[in-house]
Order: C-alpha cells, then sequence, then structure tokens
C-alpha cells in the first residue's frame, strides 16, 4: 500500500502528529502494534498516575474539561482521554499492527513492514514511544538465582513480589513511588539511591509544573541548553500524581521505614555492594532543588520555604548479604530505554542511540522521531510537550515533502 | 552553566585552570572514544622493611605513550611506632593524597568552568582505620578505611551555596572518590 506518511505509534504522541498532519491535510495511516495507548494500558504498575496536573494534561485540539483541574490522572483516564483523542482521529488507525521493519524502499522513500501488511511511504513518523524496555545493568547476572528479579516494567502492584525485603535499585520517580507503595504494603525497604533530581510537589501554593512552566524551563529549547546529552539524560524528578499533593521524596520513604543505600555498585558471591557517595548524590540533589525554588523567587519575587535536607543515616550500609538478610526480590527502577531494532536504517550513533536533530532523523530524509525525552523541548518529556513538537515536526515534514 | 556575576560584568574568574581545552578535549574524544582510554602506570621497589620507592614517568592516553615532564618518585614506609624507619608517609596516606588532590583540582575546574574566582582553596582530610585488621587481631575489622573525611576551607567570590556546589560537583566528577567509593576489580599476579 502506498500512503505519504506512515506514523508508529498511537499513543499521545502518535495522535497528536496525526492531528496535525490532518489539520495540513497531509494523508497518512498510524500504525499501532496492539491498541490506542497501548504501553499505558498493559506495560505500567496500576497506581501510576500522571507527574503533571490535569490542567497542563492537552494535545492539539483536545484539553482537560473534568472537575479536577489540579489533579494528576490515573493510568485509566489517561488511556480514557487518548481515546476519546483517537475518536476524533481522521486518519485510519490499523492496531494489532506491529512494525516489524522500516527499510529504505527501491524506489525511494520508505518500506514499512508489520504484521498486517505492508506500506510504501515518502515519509515515515517513528512515534513508538521512549520507554519500550526496561534498563537492567550487567550486574544484575550477578544476582544470587534465589532472588526474584523484577523490572518497573513488569511490576503491577505489591502483592505480585514475595513478602521478603526488598532491594529497590533507583530513586528517581519510578523508584521511589513503587518503593513508597512497597512500604505502604508492610515490606521491608532498601532504596539503592544514584543521582537523582529532588522536587517539591507543590511551591508557594502552585504546583511545580506550574511554575516550571512560568520560569521558562518546559520551554527550553534542545539547541540553546549547555549539554543537551546531559539534559536528555536526567533522571525524572522525584515526584509522585499524589491525590492529596504530598511531597514523594527520600525523606517520605526514610519516614515510612526505608533504608537508604548508595548506588548498587557490584555484586559479589552473594553480597551486594554500595556506592560510598549516597551523602554526596543527596547532597547535590538538594542543592539543585534549592537553585531551582531560588530561580523561582527570583522570576516571582518574595521567597517560600525550602525543602529539608534529605536525611541521611552518619553511616550507610555499604554492603548487603542479599539472601542472609531475607531479601527476595531486587526490583529494578533503573529506567527503560527506547527500541528500535526494528529500523534498518543506518541512523544510530555508536552506542546504538538514534542520532536525530531534534526529531529530524539524521541522514534519513523524511524520517521523523518523536516523543523522546528533551527531543526538542524540556517539555517534550510530559504529554502535552506532544503538541509543539508534532507541529515543528510536521512543518519540516510538509516541506520535505514538497521538495521531495 | 556559566555563573553571571551581573554586578561586575568585566569580571572573569582566572584559577589557572584552561576549561575550553578540557571542553574541547572532551568534544574530540567523543568523536574519537579511543583516544579516551588511557591506562596510568607507576614502578614500585622494595628497599628494605616497610619501606619501598615508587617511580612515575609513563602513561599511555590519545591512543599513544605518553611521559611525564619528569620521572616522580615517592617513598612510603610506616612511622617508628609501628616499627618502621618512617622513611616516608604510609600507603594509606598517599590515599588521602591522591583523594584530597583530585578533589582539589575538581574544584578548581568547575570554578573555573563556573565563572567562580578562587581565593583559597584548603583541604583538611582525615582517614579512619582499625590496625586490628591488617594486623589481623579481629577477623570482623576490614582492613580499609572506616571512613574518610573531607573538610573544605575555602575563600571564593561565591555564595557559600555556590561552594557547597562546587565541592559536590568535584565528588561527582572525580575519579579517585569514585575509586574509594566504588569496587574495583584488582588483579595481582606474579610474573
Amino acid at each position: 500500500m502506498r500512503v505519504p506518511v506512515v506514523v508508529v505509534g498511537a499513543g499521545h504522541t502518535g495522535l497528536a502528529v496525526s492531528r496535525v498532519l490532518a489539520d495540513r491535510a497531509v494523508d497518512h495511516v498510524l500504525l499501532e502494534r496492539g491498541e490506542v495507548a497501548n504501553t499505558w494500558k498493559t506495560e505500567r504498575w496500576d497506581s501510576l498516575r500522571l507527574l503533571t496536573p490535569n490542567w497542563l494534561t492537552r494535545l492539539p485540539n483536545l484539553a482537560y474539561e473534568g472537575p479536577d483541574p489540579d489533579g494528576y490522572m490515573t493510568v485509566a483516564e489517561l488511556v480514557g482521554f487518548l481515546e476519546r483523542y483517537a475518536d476524533g482521529c481522521v486518519a485510519p488507525v490499523h492496531t494489532g499492527t506491529e512494525v516489524t521493519s522500516v527499510r529504505a524502499a527501491d524506489r525511494g522513500g520508505y518500506c514499512v513492514e508489520a504484521t498486517t501488511g505492508t506500506w510504501e511511504a515518502a515519509a515515515v513518523v517513528l512515534a513508538s514511544g521512549p520507554f519500550n524496555e526496561p534498563k537492567v545493568p550487567a550486574l544484575a547476572a550477578d544476582l544470587p538465582a534465589t532472588i526474584e528479579q523484577v523490572t518497573a516494567f513488569d511490576y503491577r502492584r505489591p502483592s505480585q513480589l514475595r513478602p521478603g525485603r526488598v532491594l529497590v535499585v533507583g530513586a528517581s520517580a519510578t523508584g521511589i513511588q513503587i518503593a513508597y507503595e512497597l512500604l505502604g504494603s508492610g515490606r521491608e525497604v532498601t532504596v539503592a539511591v544514584g543521582e537523582h533530581v529532588r522536587m517539591p510537589r507543590t511551591y508557594r501554593g502552585r504546583d511545580i509544573f506550574w511554575w516550571l512552566g512560568r520560569i521558562g524551563r518546559l520551554d527550553e529549547r534542545y539547541d540553546e541548553v549547555d549539554d543537551l546529552v546531559r539534559a536528555r539524560h536526567v533522571p525524572s524528578p522525584q515526584l509522585a500524581g499524589t491525590t492529596d499533593h504530598s511531597d514523594l521524596d527520600l525523606n517520605a520513604v526514610t519516614a515510612r521505614g526505608a533504608e537508604l543505600v548508595g548506588r548498587l555498585s557490584a555484586v559479589r558471591d552473594g553480597t551486594a555492594y554500595f556506592s560510598g557517595s549516597l551523602r554526596n548524590v543527596c547532597h547535590l540533589a538538594d542543592l539543585k532543588v534549592a537553585r531551582l525554588l531560588d530561580a523561582i523567587d527570583e522570576s516571582a519575587g518574595g521567597r517560600g520555604p525550602r525543602p529539608k535536607p534529605t536525611r541521611v543515616d552518619d553511616d550507610p550500609r555499604l554492603d548487603a548479604d542479599l539472601v542472609a538478610d531475607g531479601y527476595e526480590t531486587v526490583l529494578w527502577a533503573t529506567g527503560f530505554r527506547a527500541d528500535h531494532s526494528w529500523l534498518h536504517l543506518p541512523v544510530f550513533d555508536r552506542k546504538g542511540e538514534l542520532r536525530h536533530d531534534g526529531g529530524v532523523v539524521t541522514g534519513s530524509p523524511g524520517l521523523y522521531r518523536t516523543g523522546l525525552n528533551f527531543l526538542r523541548r524540556r517539555k517534550s518529556t510530559f504529554i502535552h510537550g506532544a503538541a509543539d513538537d508534532a507541529t515543528d515536526l510536521v512543518d519540516h515534514l510538509v516541506g520535505y515533502l514538497a521538495s521531495a | 552553566m556559566g555563573m553571571t556575576t551581573t554586578d561586575s560584568p568585566a569580571a572573569t574568574a582566572d584559577n589557572g585552570v584552561n576549561v575550553q581545552a578540557l571542553l574541547d578535549a572532551r568534544n574530540a574524544l567523543i568523536d574519537a572514544p579511543e583516544g579516551a582510554k588511557f591506562t596510568w602506570k607507576a614502578a614500585t621497589e622494595w628497599v628494605r622493611g616497610t619501606h619501598s620507592e615508587t617511580t612515575i614517568t609513563d602513561f599511555f592516553g590519545l591512543g599513544a605513550d605518553q611521559s611525564h615532564k619528569s620521572t616522580f618518585t615517592f617513598s612510603a614506609d610506616h612511622p617508628e611506632i609501628f616499627a618502621s624507619e618512617d622513611n616516608g608517609p604510609t600507603p594509606v596516606e598517599f590515599v588521602l593524597v591522591g583523594l584530597a588532590s583530585c578533589l582539589t583540582a575538581g574544584v578548581a575546574s568547575v570554578a573555573q568552568n563556573r565563572d567562580i574566582q578562587l581565593n583559597r582553596v584548603k583541604a583538611t582530610i582525615e582517614g579512619d582505620l582499625d590496625v586490628l585488621g591488617i594486623l589481623g587481631g579481629d577477623p570482623e575489622v576490614r582492613n580499609g578505611f572506616t571512613g574518610i573525611r573531607v573538610t573544605y576551607d575555602i575563600d571564593a567570590d561565591a555564595s557559600r551555596e555556590d561552594i557547597e556546589a562546587l565541592v559536590a560537583q568535584s565528588q561527582k566528577r572525580s575519579a579517585v572518590y569514585d575509586v574509594i567509593t566504588n569496587p574495583t576489580n584488582v588483579t595481582v599476579s606474579v610474573s
């Protein structure tokens, strides 16, 4: 089948691109491996809520109109939101259609092979999400066989885990949310903490995202930041979409009984070794959150309260004999990565990452990627960031089609 | 992220660190990552008792053998209360030297990068060590440090928060701090 544009993925970024393409009268199809919002439906834990408040959860021609603009959508609510959005989609959405290969077509353009058919397109927009598979460090292979390993990708709820102690590796949004939930289920939890970003849920009576928008952080562009590699790899902030708008930082999990240890740096003969850098990574995060709040105060005038310093034991434990100390589960909250294994084009750098300039894939005209961390702006990471990114990429794409 | 001193726009910090050269090197090595793989070398010869002498001349980096401007020599020994002759610092004190000098180089580099003028940087460093470990007197006691404390006294044209951030960032980017806080595979063999 020939079509000018194929969009791979019918999540929020693919649907946003589709909406903008339709507005520009560009004929296209969406190919979706499962159903609309598939990742949200099938690959996230039950209690997850968006980190962003409802009023900020918007897409081109769709805004939140529910009763709780300051709340945070559950996954089910978000799925409903995206399904309503997809209903308004004029382009065909081929669900149950998993793309297995994208390659250069003989006659130019791209050949997109999927489980239900093959499409040839002048342009392809990859909107397959940033988080397709869990990242687990190589040292996972060194863990004792009796320890159950669960990734945040497979985690759904506390009852799924064995009753014993849990070592949660990672203290960004995912790790800290799951650790907090496991503590609430009565489990003993140790959290291995590397570099992290601390943020209060609210500041001076407003959601932190309101302030991030107000001081221009969310609109910072990829071609304006100092160190883009670093900006794209900044861990997700320690936040949760809490119903009471409470903070979820390391102090919150230690108040619930968690033990903090340094980054998991090795496993040998059943013993896990933790870095001695815990104090410094906590101090770094404390300094950074203070700088953020200073920037807010500088912009808004006045001064709000500062979060209490992160509490760290005088002598955090440097090792744990996992089996002897009663650990039954290691929960990997060590990040996710995009899967591009089906992309058969010379578009990767030596580390296997897609080379692109704000979503315009390098060296492969007509190929676009959306929905990656800090793709074009800091807000690209969040739902509402899809709107401006879709507009920019479709502008580029329309120009490309006109010239091709 | 460059610091800006709005009240003295002409001021530019000079801590004697060529940050531009370091940033250029980083960019060059991102494109040629093999060049970033360095091997540091030292040769140690036993003298007598617990006294040894280590010389350092050569290293490998940027894809080639390299040399220091001259050969550096270090004596290591133990103090007289260990029934030694005290011809030099103890090896564990050399570890403290490594940590403090690495962090201090980092403070200067980060300050330069943030355009912060340093006027004085002093570190005192203490490492606690229970010698019953190395003497084999108590199997529960580890050989190495049970804790290390570094205290910085810094006079710089910057706020206390900015100075604390310098020190925190220097830990984040310190090789010796990493060596001490994380395990490293060590292979010792006989030729």
